[in-house]
């Protein structure tokens, strides 16, 4: 399995080039192209503005503003995150053939996706700092350190599920379906589009324990919030954890290597 | 050194059908491997303790009907799938051409499909970057490299496909039925790169139906039938055997097929009275059987040299076809009459006693009517028999339209339907080397 994950490093060529062929392939064809990585944010953005600005507008508490900025800091890396899970829910099946056609390395095609994800959420964070100079939101330099070791704990996190999740959907195709509806599920249960603060005591521990909760307070804490950033203790715990998880993924996905030609 | 070498190997699938994910998924994540847990009947062997060795710079050729595993030994060597038992050992780098262009992207542009596919197959990018020229040079295809892939023909698609795979520069080169997918012109670019492969002391595998490439290009080859290696060795020899079992087999399927439409006719047809049709009957393609029986034909056998029955001859070879008969009553008027055709429905040739001159006078009971043929001149391919006695003016007795099948088989591709005995005669100024080896 080390040597495995070690070989992996050799294939940081294909990774990159296949990266880049995902991200000109995903838009070929479209008039905005690239624009799409903006827009699809933004539009979210505005969706959820609207409902909670004209639809619902007693829900949300008024000690959040802007909230449309609030709920961006996390819709952002949560669409990262939903959308590596479901696009690796299908990402061995759809790549069989070169699984069962050419010596390739599986591990290789989940890791693209959430790469290719994770560059799209890099192309989200202009409109996010666009907002917050339009709201002149201050932003603290010690705190901002912080911000790209948030970015690696997520990705170590998600790589970990992806590899999870892309092995067992080859044997069982059920996982696509489910995920989209936890995936839903999993979206309100996590403090994005209503602060931590809200919740009540016996719901606070539920979400605490959720390893996202702790991702996005911690983007919600650096862009957001004023003055220093007291997170970091989770955040801390939820990058071990995370590094776990993708060990436990890691090996589970070798373990289930051969069977992908078979399968697939 | 071996650049090959399996040891034992096996591998078994498990069979679709019944989904037992749990217990595939528990084998899996156990013992690497995904068919412990099941039982016999949920498994297929697709190769069977099969021990094989490759010296370096050796071309090898597999053959074998479909399905006798010829590919799954193939994708063993690639390392694409593990052995359920056994070892394989490849030494060197492979490149595998199993499917030409797995892994292109339909949306982007030739260009960057070589780059990725090169990439995957074990290049660096310089290296792609520094091939790329002679790639698509000899994939014909300067023209087109920058529109994207899904635009391309199938031939290009493949042609692309190859010319990556090739340009990998293995040590041991799989090739898997592939030459079929270019022109004429492309094969023999292929067959080309081949031979300057096996001159720079590559090992190649070749699976592949052209007897003849194995005949021809191989240094051994491996005959595997339902997973099992049936012969390995001299090409010549190998390809002989199987085609001999080839046709045994041929043999018995066409056997079979005649008893089927034997029964299928004798349990459809109602014996028919009326001499009309048989005219109109004569020219229609389908088979069938029909007529009033007062004079039956029984049984029609294809009887070869040996005075065995056969249904698989060789251009030359003696043929007879014995007509078994039956007259309850006795028959004055009736004419015994054979008809030969091609698989397309052209009568390849028809005659009757009538045309014959034979007048006749009288059956009786039971009896054997032997058509014998001495030189069956017919070019390879599958021909069907009309037997049938009638009377003179027509009407049937017993009419049976294209029931028997033979094919005739020959190494000659020559083309058409009869072939003439001949011999070719040369002045002393027109040379050959001689016949291919």
């Amino acid at each position: 399995m080390i040597h495995n994950l070690l070989q992996l490093f050799r294939y940081r060529g294909l990774i990159q080039s296949l990266v880049s062929r995902e991200l000109k392939a995903r838009y070929r064809g479209s008039v905005l192209g690239f624009f799409w990585s903006f827009i699809n944010p933004l539009l979210l953005l505005l969706i959820y503005s609207f409902v909670f600005n004209t639809v619902l507008p007693g829900i949300r508490p008024a000690s959040v503003e802007p909230f449309a900025l609030f709920m961006f800091c996390g819709i952002l890396p949560w669409t990262w995150f939903s959308s590596s899970l479901i696009e690796s829910s299908g990402v061995l099946i759809a790549g069989g053939n070169l699984i069962k056609k050419v010596l390739f390395p599986a591990e290789v095609l989940p890791i693209v996706t959430v790469l290719a994800n994770m560059v799209h959420f890099f192309l989200g964070l202009p409109i996010l700092v666009g907002f917050l100079i339009y709201y002149s939101i201050p932003l603290q330099l010690n705190e901002l350190i912080w911000f790209p070791f948030v970015v690696l704990v997520q990705l170590i996190l998600t790589l970990g599920l992806c590899l999870i999740v892309s092995a067992l959907t080859v044997h069982f195709r059920d996982i696509k379906d489910i995920l989209s509806n936890l995936l839903t599920f999993w979206f309100f249960a996590t403090p994005i589009i209503y602060p931590m603060s809200m919740a009540p005591s016996g719901g606070k521990r539920f979400l605490d324990m959720n390893p996202f909760t702790h991702l996005a307070v911690s983007y919600q804490e650096i862009l957001f919030y004023d003055g220093p950033f007291g997170h970091l203790k989770w955040l801390l715990t939820l990058g071990a954890a995370s590094i776990v998880l993708f060990m436990v993924g890691y090996f589970l996905f070798d373990r289930l290597r051969d069977s992908f030609a078979e399968e697939v | 050194m071996h650049a090959i070498d399996i040891d034992h190997a096996t591998k078994i699938y498990r069979r679709y059908g019944r989904r037992r994910q749990f217990a595939t998924l528990k084998s899996a994540l156990l013992s690497g491997s995904l068919i412990t847990d099941l039982k016999p009947a949920e498994t297929f062997t697709a190769l069977q303790d099969v021990s094989l060795r490759v010296a370096t710079g050796e071309t090898v050729g597999v053959i074998g009907p479909n399905g006798s595993g010829k590919s799954t030994l193939l994708k063993l060597v690639a390392g694409i799938t593990k052995p359920t038992s056994g070892t394989v050992n490849v030494n060197g780098r492979i490149s595998a051409l199993i499917e030409l262009g797995a892994g292109f992207h339909p949306e982007i542009s030739g260009r960057e499909n070589v780059i990725i596919n090169g990439i995957m197959l074990g290049l660096s990018k310089r290296e792609v970057l520094q091939k790329f020229e002679e790639i698509v040079e000899f994939a014909g295809l300067e023209e087109f490299i920058e529109a994207p892939v899904k635009t391309y023909s199938s031939g290009m698609y493949a042609r692309l496909g190859f010319a990556v795979a090739i340009h990998v520069n293995p040590d041991v080169l799989l090739v898997d039925e592939i030459l079929a997918v270019g022109d004429q012109g492309f094969t023999h670019k292929c067959l080309d790169k081949f031979a300057e492969f096996r001159r720079r002391g590559k090992t190649i595998l070749l699976v592949t139906h052209s007897l003849s490439l194995v005949e021809r290009f191989c240094d051994d080859a491996v005959w595997l039938d339902s997973g099992l290696i049936k012969a390995v060795g001299d090409p010549k020899r190998v390809v002989d055997a199987y085609l001999s079992h080839v046709e045994k087999q041929e043999e018995q399927q066409l056997e079979a097929d005649d008893i089927k439409t034997r029964k299928m006719t004798e349990t459809s047809s109602e014996p028919l009275t009326t001499g009309e049709a048989s005219m109109d009957d004569m020219f229609q393609v389908a088979e069938g059987r029909w007529g009033s029986r007062e004079v039956e034909i029984l049984d029609v056998t294809l009887v070869g040299d040996d005075g065995k029955s056969a249904h698989v001859f060789h251009s030359g070879d003696r043929m007879s076809v014995r007509v078994h008969i039956n007259a309850e009553k006795p028959v004055s008027d009736f004419v015994f009459g054979v008809g030969l055709f091609n698989a397309d429905g052209v009568c390849c040739y028809g005659t009757n006693t009538d045309l014959e001159q034979l007048v006749s006078k009288e059956i009786d009971g039971e009896g054997t009517v032997d058509f014998m043929i001495d030189s069956l001149d017919l070019v390879a391919g599958t021909y069907k028999l009309d037997v049938a006695v009638h009377k003179r003016d027509g009407y049937p007795y017993d009419y049976h339209r294209l029931l028997y099948t033979f094919r005739m088989k020959s190494r000659t591709n020559d083309v058409g339907i009869y072939r003439p005995r001949h011999k070719w005669k040369f002045p002393s100024n027109v040379r050959f080397i001689g016949p291919l080896k």
